[in-house]
């Protein structure tokens, strides 16, 4: 097998390790807005395997269709949790999530 | 091999480590903005290995919807909650060896799983044009998912309103 060429298992790395980069910044992360970064690394990761799973083993483009509605998805995503971080922001006048330790609101 | 093909595989790889390394920037760096611009160059790396994979649509979809919208939310998000001319624009982290070393065993063990699974690969396909098959599809196979992601969108929307509005009468 050769392992320069680019084939599924470049990919499949390359996914693992912006998974692993995104659950490091969601976890280790102070700043909210960092957190969301995290959380779009690993939306991104899943959706480059999605797609090499489609072009090297399935032949199909169901994988194509589910990417379309994980971006969509994420959008959604990223709206929402901005509006509650301003909204944490207007309360807590911080964005640090180590300081949102209260659920009174 | 020929000289298509070395480029092909120079080009991969230019943009594999477009992906990465500003991914590890993303996760690093101190300041916020600097991880948000390192961002901008992971969601392009990650578009060009979309075109790799002859996913024109979705290497279009995405920098159309996470270059141009989510990037510019996130960057909305900094500007209007950091004090800028305070200059607290860095923030640090928590716990973060021994998240950190947890990542790198979880890392090891995707590696482990992806080396060790069969997957039946078939090699490249040869897809022509997706648009046309990505539309015909959430048309007719995917089309209630499709109906129902447009209603999340709207409920979406309303939500974040709602929950970003200044109520000012309550208060």
């Amino acid at each position: 097998m050769n392992w320069v060429e680019p084939g599924l298992y470049h990919y499949l790395v390359i996914a693992a390790l912006l998974f692993c980069l995104g659950l490091l910044a969601v976890l280790s992360r102070r700043n909210g807005i960092a957190v969301l970064m995290g959380i779009e690394l690993i939306l991104n990761a899943a959706n480059i395997n999605f797609v090499a799973f489609s072009y090297y083993v399935t032949h199909e483009l169901g994988g194509h269709v589910f990417v379309v509605f994980v971006i969509l998805l994420a959008a959604i995503e990223a709206a929402v949790a901005l509006a509650i971080v301003f909204a944490i922001y207007r309360h807590f006048h911080s964005v640090e999530v180590p300081n949102v330790n209260v659920m009174k609101g | 091999m020929k000289f298509i093909d070395v480029l092909r595989t120079v080009g991969f790889y230019l943009f594999a480590l477009m992906t990465v390394v500003p991914a590890f920037i993303v996760v690093l760096s101190r300041n916020i903005q600097r991880s948000v611009f390192a961002l901008l160059f992971t969601l392009f790396g990650v578009a060009g290995l979309f075109l790799f994979l002859h996913a024109d649509f979705l290497a279009a979809t995405q920098v159309l919807i996470y270059v141009g919208g989510v990037l510019v939310l996130l960057l909305f998000g900094i500007m209007l909650t950091q004090k800028m001319v305070g200059g607290d624009l860095r923030s640090g982290k928590i716990q973060f060896i021994p998240t950190l070393v947890a990542m790198v065993i979880l890392f090891s063990f995707l590696l482990f799983l992806i080396f060790q699974t069969p997957w039946h690969s078939k090699g490249p396909a040869d897809f022509d044009q997706t648009t046309t098959a990505i539309g015909t599809l959430l048309m007719t196979q995917w089309v209630l998912p499709f109906e129902i992601a447009s209603i999340l969108l709207l409920a979406a929307l309303i939500g974040a309103v709602s929950i970003a509005r200044t109520r000012r009468t309550s208060e």
